[in-house]
Formats: structure tokens, C-alpha cells, sequence
């Protein structure tokens, strides 16, 4: 047996991130119903966001991992924001 | 399994972990394509996302926030030596892909009825703006629902390994790797859901 790993997350942490998720997707849907603007997109990025980091941290255990495994996660969201970003700075900035 | 056999747990995480960066870097670019027409053509996006079923969408949010639940438990039980529960959980993510293509099957249909397809002559008549919503649509969800497909295959696949003993309460890599990608579907959801079927009701 692996001597890592030695946590075992109860069912119960399971079940409060899983009524986060349902209440966060909740909010997502009645935002839209206003009209912000483009304001909608980012509330609408920013729920994502914080859905999709519940999900990394507790449902793929990655609060519960080593320090390399969270510095290639940054590692490979930077390489992703590089990509957006240099993306944007021609489309948005291209005279 | 023969105690000659060296296990590199850390490794082989590691190695899903690098995979499912890939994932994230391919879906990433589809993102892209999605903000940068986005950008371009602001009011033909809202026109084009405003005939896309919230319902369906949102039914199948659902179904996949609940299959990720059933995997991160099933986990769980599987190390406490629940194995039945465990297998429970995991038939019951399986089914939750078969609602979720079933769901999609049907969202499809109804918009192919309309003549909303890539290449369709109602689609020619559209704006331009309309006409590249719903190709990257087609597109982004096309490809994740692949994922769902070989999601599921792989979860069954790992049911059969624990129901012969392969994968059990010491040595788990393989259930673990199998719900990795399972969340990744999940997660590739979260921000397709709110961008494509939600952009202004």
C-alpha cells in the first residue's frame, strides 16, 4: 500500500462542495437575466472560475497534493494565459 | 498483484495530471476562438446564444456536477473497502454520461430540424457573426461530448477492474486517474455552459 495518499476525503466534504457547485450554477443562471453589459461575460467567467477551482481543489484533491503537482498546474494556467492574453493584444489593439 | 511490481503512484498521477494539461490547452484554444469572435460580432453572439435551450444546458450541468460527486465518492469508498457502494457510485456516473449524451442527442436534433448544422443553407443566410457561434458551438460541444463518451468507457472499464480485484482498497491509481479525466469534462462544462447557453437571456 503507497504510504502517500494516507487521506481519504469523507463523503461529507464531497457532498458540501457538489450544494456549492448546484448554488454557484444557480447564480450563474439568474445573472444573466440582467443585462450588465459585457460586464455579464466576466460575473459569468468569474462563477466559472470559482466553480472550476472547487472542483480542482477538493474533487481532484489537488488541496490535498505535493508542490510540484500545484506549480505545473500554475505552470500550465500561465501558458494559457500567455496564449489569451498575446491573443487579445492583436485582436483588441490591431489598428 | 505480485509485490515484484513497482508502483509510482506519484508518477502516474503526475502523468494524468500532464495529459489533462493538454486537455486544458486544447479546449483552451476553442476558448479563444469563442472570445475573439465573441469580440468581433458582440450582438449576433447574444442573437445566436438566445436560441440555444437554457434547459438543456442547465439539465445537463446538473447531470455532470452530480457524476463528478458520484466519482470523488466513489473513491472514498473504494478505500474503506465499500466496494459494492463504490461500484454503485460509479454506475451511477455511467448513467449520468448516457443522460448527458441522450440530453444532448436530442438538443441536437431539434436544432438540425431547424437547419442549424455546419455547412447548412440556413446557416449561409445567417449573419456572419451567427454563422461562426454556432460552428465553434458544434464545434466546443462536439468534442466534449466525445469526452463524455470516452469518459464513460474508461469509468467502465475501471468497474470491471475493480469487480475482478485489479483496482482495490491498496492500490486505487487507476480509479484515481479514471475520475481525473471525469473532472476535467466537468470542468470543460462549467465554462461552456455559462458562455454558450447563457450569453443574455
Amino acid at each position: 500500500m503507497p504510504e502517500e495518499h494516507a487521506h481519504i476525503i469523507p463523503y461529507r466534504t464531497f457532498l458540501l462542495v457538489w450544494v456549492a457547485l448546484l448554488v454557484l450554477t444557480g447564480l450563474t443562471i439568474r445573472a444573466a437575466q440582467f443585462h450588465f453589459g459585457a460586464l455579464n461575460v466576466w460575473i459569468a467567467l468569474g462563477i466559472a472560475t470559482l466553480k472550476s477551482s472547487l472542483v480542482v481543489a477538493v474533487f481532484m484533491h489537488m488541496k490535498y497534493e505535493q508542490p510540484l503537482f500545484k506549480l505545473t498546474l500554475l505552470s500550465a494556467l500561465a501558458i494559457l494565459a500567455i496564449f489569451v492574453g498575446m491573443t487579445f493584444l492583436d485582436v483588441l489593439y490591431r489598428s | 498483484m505480485s509485490g515484484h511490481l513497482h508502483k509510482d503512484y506519484t508518477g502516474a498521477k503526475f502523468g494524468m495530471w500532464l495529459f489533462l494539461f493538454t486537455e486544458v490547452l486544447l479546449f483552451g484554444g476553442l476558448f479563444i476562438l469563442y472570445g475573439v469572435y465573441l469580440a468581433r460580432y458582440p450582438k449576433e453572439f447574444v442573437m445566436a446564444g438566445s436560441q440555444l435551450n437554457v434547459w438543456f444546458g442547465g439539465a445537463n450541468t446538473l447531470v455532470l456536477l452530480t457524476s463528478s460527486l458520484f466519482v470523488a465518492m466513489s473513491i472514498t469508498a473504494l478505500r474503506r473497502g465499500a466496494k459494492r457502494l463504490c461500484l454503485g457510485l460509479l454506475g451511477g456516473t455511467v448513467a449520468c454520461a448516457a443522460i448527458f449524451m441522450i440530453n444532448k442527442f436530442f438538443e441536437w436534433s431539434a436544432k438540425i430540424h431547424h437547419g442549424i448544422y455546419p455547412g447548412s443553407a440556413h446557416l449561409k443566410e445567417m449573419l456572419p457573426g451567427e454563422m461562426v457561434f454556432f460552428n465553434i458551438y458544434y464545434l466546443t460541444t462536439g468534442l466534449h461530448g466525445i469526452h463524455v463518451v470516452i469518459g464513460a468507457i474508461v469509468l467502465s472499464w475501471t468497474m470491471v477492474f475493480i469487480k475482478t480485484g485489479r483496482v482495490n482498497a491498496g492500490d486505487w491509481v487507476i480509479l484515481e486517474n479514471a475520475g481525473l479525466y471525469w473532472h476535467l469534462v466537468d470542468l470543460i462544462w462549467i465554462f461552456i455552459f455559462p458562455l454558450y447557453y447563457l450569453i443574455l437571456h
